[in-house]
């Protein structure tokens, strides 16, 4: 009877662990395919989207994440194939530059324009 | 002068977003691939459509000569406007054409390729679009075209037509 016992809690112990891995997956997931563009769609990401591109994108994901790639060998690995358009988060180059700059030089004027005005 | 400064900067900034937003009205918002970037072809184990046997994608690029690689499916209409033409390209010496079937149901492929013609030396299935990502595809008919190098130096989108033709003729020459 005991032995049943450890059997049954041991069971149950193994079953919620594999959910909490499955879990943590589709959590993965689901973060990068809301990063990554639907091409062929307007103003749609691939998670939202019910295309047949974002069909095999998301496919592409689920593969890479049970291959065991980091979330951004994902998307290093689409933009190498798509290019930098398939990401929402735009990496910084020379094309996107003034937009990560940009904020921070505003934010540096509104700064010492008001530290003048309270000196 | 305070003031004449305060103005300078109002004005500079209004004349900098007003720059941005017109660049922006001018640039499009629809994804336009860059079809000249020149990219070796990707490593991929595919099945092959006839053998039903798994090719190494070093295996189907072993020779020496240029290869032109067609995504096509037997539901893709316009797939059916471009076949005549890969018919037409497959005739030449210098070219060998490799199609990839997309998302296709093997009878109704093997249907097309009975009622329309074989253009390609290779077929491979990619049964669930993951090959074509590889390639960089997006949609279908994609064309590509390879060099003797095993380099993708053509990326063709939507069915080719008779220019598209006379351009790798040209290209393979």
């Amino acid at each position: 009877m005991k032995i049943l016992r450890i059997f049954i809690i041991l069971f149950l112990f193994l079953g919620f662990s594999h959910l909490k891995s499955d879990e943590k997956k589709d959590e993965l997931k689901i973060k990068i395919l809301k990063n990554i563009r639907c091409l062929i769609c307007q103003g749609q990401s691939v998670y939202d989207s019910e295309s047949e591109f974002a069909y095999t994108i998301k496919l592409i994901v689920d593969k890479k994440i049970d291959e065991g790639l980091e979330e951004n060998s994902i998307y290093e690995f689409l933009r190498e194939k798509y290019g930098d358009w398939i990401i929402y988060d735009p990496k910084l180059n020379k094309n996107t530059y003034i937009l990560w700059v940009l904020p921070l030089l505003l934010f540096l004027l509104g700064g010492a324009i008001m530290y003048k005005k309270i000196k | 002068m305070k003031n004449k400064s305060i103005l300078l900067i109002i004005i500079i900034f209004l004349v900098f977003c007003f720059v941005v937003f017109y660049k922006g009205l001018n640039s499009s918002n629809t994804y336009s691939p860059n079809i000249n970037n020149k990219k070796a072809i990707p490593f991929f184990k595919a099945k092959d459509f006839n053998s039903n046997t798994y090719l190494n994608s070093t295996k189907i690029f072993n020779e020496d000569v240029f290869y032109v690689v067609n995504i096509w499916a037997s539901w893709c209409l316009p797939c059916r406007t471009e076949h005549p033409l890969l018919v037409e390209l497959s005739e030449t010496e210098s070219i060998k054409l490799v199609g990839i079937n997309y998302k296709d149901k093997l009878n109704n492929a093997k249907n097309f390729i009975n009622e329309f013609g074989n253009p390609y030396s290779q077929i491979i299935t990619d049964i669930d679009g993951t090959l074509s990502v590889e390639f960089g595809a997006y949609g279908i008919p994609e064309t590509f075209l390879i060099d003797k190098n095993k380099i993708i130096i053509k990326k063709f989108i939507g069915p080719i037509n008779e220019e598209i033709v006379k351009e790798i003729k040209l290209a393979t020459k």
